[in-house]
């Protein structure tokens, strides 16, 4: 069974590029041509098939190309800016406390260090002392980091449970890892699929190919159907992977998931600002462990639900208060996981499809 | 212990007319290389061993910085063993995985561990303690000769089917379902046939050392008098027996998941992929401090020396060790924060976890004292020795970074984690080692290494390998995976920068070499003790090398 997995997946990825082929380059809906080979591979059933049937699904969203500096990797020297808040509680643990006590530790080693090297060579100090012990001082050099690494585990602690404390999800959408390239699936929303492979470049594709351009993202980056999700919601990813362990990762969210076949692994996020996020596989899974990005775009709600319409989805009914309650609702910010046993997507769908239920709880938290 | 001799028929037929000891009796080269008893001379095999593995995996090391100085596949479609030897995208990109594969092997198993435990710990451990060898002499000659045929093997696998090319491409962790399902073909097997023999090298090492240790010590050289060295030895040796039994369970599921159909990590037949990595770093967390321990002994040994003081807090260097290496054995999860653990698991695991810094921190303010007061005088062992302290507090401080579970999302498996590792085992392990090696070299070889080109390969080094792998900090913390051969345009810069520092590295290793032959070959005789009077442990009151068989009459100590 799982020798067959790993054959279709790999006979998959062979065809992949073979049905991009077929598609006209810049590609508004491409999901229409790919769609019908590339989700034969899913090895989770699905409905994916539903937006291959519609007949005329209604036009997709205009994507929005990357800013430099947000949402991608550009050459700094720190942590790519946050958009969530537990990223921006993390990024500030990371770049306050912990970035102070790294080079206040290693200079106070190096001062000492230089100054002993000067004081003590044997120039200066012929004649050694025998000095071997010093209660006072050993006392002091364990409890002093004793003090600094409590000072450092309460915010950290906290901020493990911030990351596991999720609000109840709006939107839930299903990750699959897969030898190379990812899967999404929408189960609050019709169940549609969508699968994401990276745009290769220009010189690398033949005939009339999709390739990447600047407006899709960076090389190595850029996939050809980007995850969408809605700006200011609370986001569940369930994920998981139909071969080896892949991880989801999307560094500007603080997000890294192992996608691990036969768990359902669970995380979330609540992203506050509109624009496309780039990530990477993050764990060893093969060949093309390097070529298979995560693209994420994070729309408003309203395009959000054009989105899902033009993938063949049902958007969810509509929420009249939903904004208002983002709003006043602390937002909780990204990036945590739960426990394994919280919930099967089915679960989710039913749980997800009831906004009264809903509500009350976010305001809660 | 004078039983010893009595069941190695050549060394009882040396004994008896031993009478004129300035001469030595060798026996001839293929049975005192090759049928070996003697530990300095297994330590030797060991050492030389060590040094050729570790050119292999340098060079495997210097093919990746080459394919990872740009953008793009440059390396890894040109011709084996650069790179795959075909057209085939896939097959290029797998060799990818194989080279980063063997790099990590072979530095963890062939290198880092046959020179500081195989290598110093069989040369020193007996001359330290005051015995005339090791306990088992023989099953010393197998522990060596078990990780011949594991190297090669490891080698072999290079050369047979591993899934999408040649070689096993499963990461040194041997992730599955990456390593069952994922990677068809020998080569896998080859790769834990070769971890089931070092893993059994190791552990009968391990079990000749404890026996050494409790039972060989000469008249008044209780443990609490032990130098530091043998204690990290024996610190490093019992993390071996505990934890390599686990390791071999672990990779024989794998070996039957692969070849039997059991489904020990198969989550369709009720296994767990996960469970593989628990095993896994249940040995694969004691292994690195497996891997530093001696070093810290070495540079023990070394601080005290060129300071000519006694280690400052002898029994808190000791008992840190120890608490080291019993707290090394709970921390494991700390390399596995993104699998979707439970809440309470990953805050125990990152308290744990921080608490390694305590005894890490006695140490190295230890090690500050000891210097603290003395006469110092800067030889090259010195050197490597102050700059051993100095960059393990560096990767000490990101390993304070990466304990924190939540703060870990964002750097596990980045650039981050890989800077953090090299500076605790390339510019720590390795620091250890070349301070060790300049600092006995005399006493092994009989003559002097020449201090300028010591001196001059330290600097180099120095520079080098800060340059390789300060930057990936930087790559890290931007978001760059580790374990990929091809990277998005940002990461250029930095990755340019990293392999320009591997190529001043390489140029120190170059020095080395010409140091190694020039002072084997032309080097001045070592006298006795070359160190001076802050040379206090055993080895130098023998000559220089010492004699074939020492302490015929145990040494007493007060």
């Amino acid at each position: 069974m799982k020798l067959m997995g790993w054959a279709i997946a790999l006979t998959a990825f062979g065809l992949t590029p073979a049905s991009l082929g077929a598609q006209t380059p810049p590609a508004a809906t491409p999901e229409v041509a790919a769609t019908p080979s590339a989700a034969a591979p899913a090895p989770v059933a699905t409905p994916a098939a539903a937006p291959a049937a519609a007949p005329a699904p209604a036009p997709s969203i205009d994507y929005a190309a990357p800013v430099r500096g947000i949402g991608a990797p550009d050459g700094r020297k720190g942590i790519q800016e946050q958009v969530t808040e537990v990223g921006r509680d993390a990024a500030s643990f990371h770049n306050g406390p912990l970035l102070i006590m790294c080079a206040a530790i290693s200079i106070f080693v190096l001062i000492l260090l230089g100054y002993a090297m000067v004081k003590f060579r044997r120039g200066a100090n012929p004649t050694p002392s025998r000095t071997s012990h010093n209660i006072v001082l050993e006392v002091a050099w364990t409890f002093i980091p004793v003090a600094i690494l409590l000072g450092l585990a309460i915010p950290s602690i906290r901020l493990i449970s911030k990351q596991y404390s999720p609000p109840p999800a709006d939107v839930t959408v299903k990750v699959i890892g897969n030898q190379w390239y990812w899967t999404y699936q929408y189960p609050d929303n019709g169940g549609f699929e969508i699968v994401s492979n990276m745009l290769k470049e220009k010189s690398e594709v033949t005939g009339g190919a999709r390739f990447r351009t600047d407006a899709d993202g960076p090389r190595l980056l850029a996939a050809d159907e980007r995850l969408v999700i809605p700006a200011g919601k609370v986001v569940k990813f369930i994920i998981t992977s139909a071969d080896v362990i892949h991880a989801f990762a999307v560094p500007a969210f603080w997000t890294k998931m192992d996608a691990t076949p036969g768990r359902l692994n669970e995380t979330w996020v609540k992203v506050d600002r509109p624009g496309v996020y780039f990530g990477q596989c993050s764990e060893l899974c093969g060949a093309r462990h390097g070529y298979m990005p995560i693209a994420v775009e994070v729309v408003p709600e309203a395009t959000f639900n054009a989105w899902v319409a033009s993938k063949g989805g049902t958007p969810k009914g509509a929420r009249p208060s939903s904004e208002a309650i983002s709003s006043n609702a602390p937002a909780p910010g990204a990036a945590a996981a739960a426990a394994p046993t919280a919930g099967t997507p089915e679960a989710d769908r039913a749980a997800v499809a009831e906004p009264v239920v809903n509500q009350p709880a976010t305001a809660n938290n | 212990m004078s039983t010893i001799p009595a069941d190695a028929l050549p060394l009882q037929s040396h004994e008896t007319h031993d009478a004129h000891h300035d001469t030595d009796h060798k026996p001839s080269f293929f049975t005192r290389w090759f049928l070996s008893t003697n530990h300095k001379d297994i330590g030797t095999l060991y050492l030389i061993f060590a040094i050729v593995a570790g050119i292999i995996g340098g060079a495997i090391s210097g093919v990746m910085r080459a394919e990872l100085a740009e953008p793009g596949i440059q390396i890894l479609t040109g011709a084996w063993p650069l790179g795959a030897g075909t057209g085939n995208f896939d097959q290029a990109l797998h060799h990818w995985n194989v080279l980063i594969t063997a790099h990590g092997l072979i530095m963890v198993f062939f290198m880092v561990m046959p020179a500081m435990i195989g290598g110093f710990g069989n040369w020193f451990v007996p001359i330290m303690i005051g015995a005339p060898d090791m306990a088992f002499p023989r099953m010393n000659n197998i522990s060596f000769w078990l990780l011949v045929p594991a190297f090669l093997l490891l080698l072999g696998s290079a050369f047979v089917s591993g899934g999408t090319g040649l070689g096993a491409g499963t990461g040194w962790t041997v992730y599955a379902p990456l390593s069952t399902s994922g990677s068809q073909g020998p080569a896998v097997d080859m790769a834990i046939f070769s971890l089931h023999l070092a893993g059994a090298s190791s552990i009968l090492g391990a079990i000749n050392f404890i026996t050494t240790i409790f039972n060989m010590r000469a008249p008044g050289m209780t443990l609490h008098k032990m130098p530091l060295f043998v204690w990290s030895i024996l610190v490093t040796v019992f993390l071996l027996l505990l934890a390599l039994p686990v390791l071999a369970g672990a990779i024989t599921m794998l070996l039957t998941d692969r070849n039997f159909g059991t489904t020990f990590f198969d989550a369709s037949g009720g296994g767990d992929p996960v469970l593989y990595q628990h095993l896994f770093w249940f040995f694969g967390h004691p292994e690195v401090y497996i891997m530093i321990l001696p070093g810290f002994g070495i540079v023990s040994q070394i601080i005290a020396t060129f300071s000519r003081k006694p280690v400052f807090g002898y029994l808190g260097m000791a008992y840190a060790m120890v608490a080291i290496g019993v707290v090394g054995f709970v921390v494991w999860a700390h390399h596995m924060f993104t699998i979707g653990m439970d809440v309470n698991t990953k805050m125990y695991f990152t308290a744990a976890t921080m608490i390694i810094a305590v005894p890490t921190g006695v140490k190295i303010f230890s090690w500050i004292a000891t210097m603290w007061g003395g006469s110092i005088s800067f030889e090259t062992p010195m050197l490597w020795a102050i700059g051993f302290i100095f960059l393990f507090t560096v990767g000490g401080v990101t390993g304070v970074v990466l304990a924190n579970g939540g703060v870990d999302n964002y750097m596990h498996d980045t650039y981050y984690v890989v800077a953090h590792f090299h500076y605790v085992l390339s510019l720590g392990a390795v620091f250890g080692l070349f301070a060790g090696f300049y600092y006995w070299f005399g006493k092994m070889s009989g003559r002097m290494y020449n201090e300028f080109l010591g001196k001059v390969h330290f600097f180099v080094m120095f520079i080098g390998v800060n340059v390789i792998f300060f930057p990936q900090h930087f790559l890290g913390l931007d978001g760059m995976p580790r374990r990929i051969p091809d990277y998005t345009p940002a990461f250029e810069y930095w990755n340019k920068v990293s392999t320009i520092g591997y190529m001043i590295m390489a140029a120190g290793m170059v020095v080395f070499f010409i140091n190694l032959f020039w002072s084997l070959a032309k080097g001045p005789k070592a006298p006795d003790n070359y160190w001076g009077e802050g040379a206090t442990t055993l080895e130098w009151t023998l000559s220089s090398p010492p004699p074939f068989h020492q302490f015929e009459t145990l040494p007493k100590i007060d």
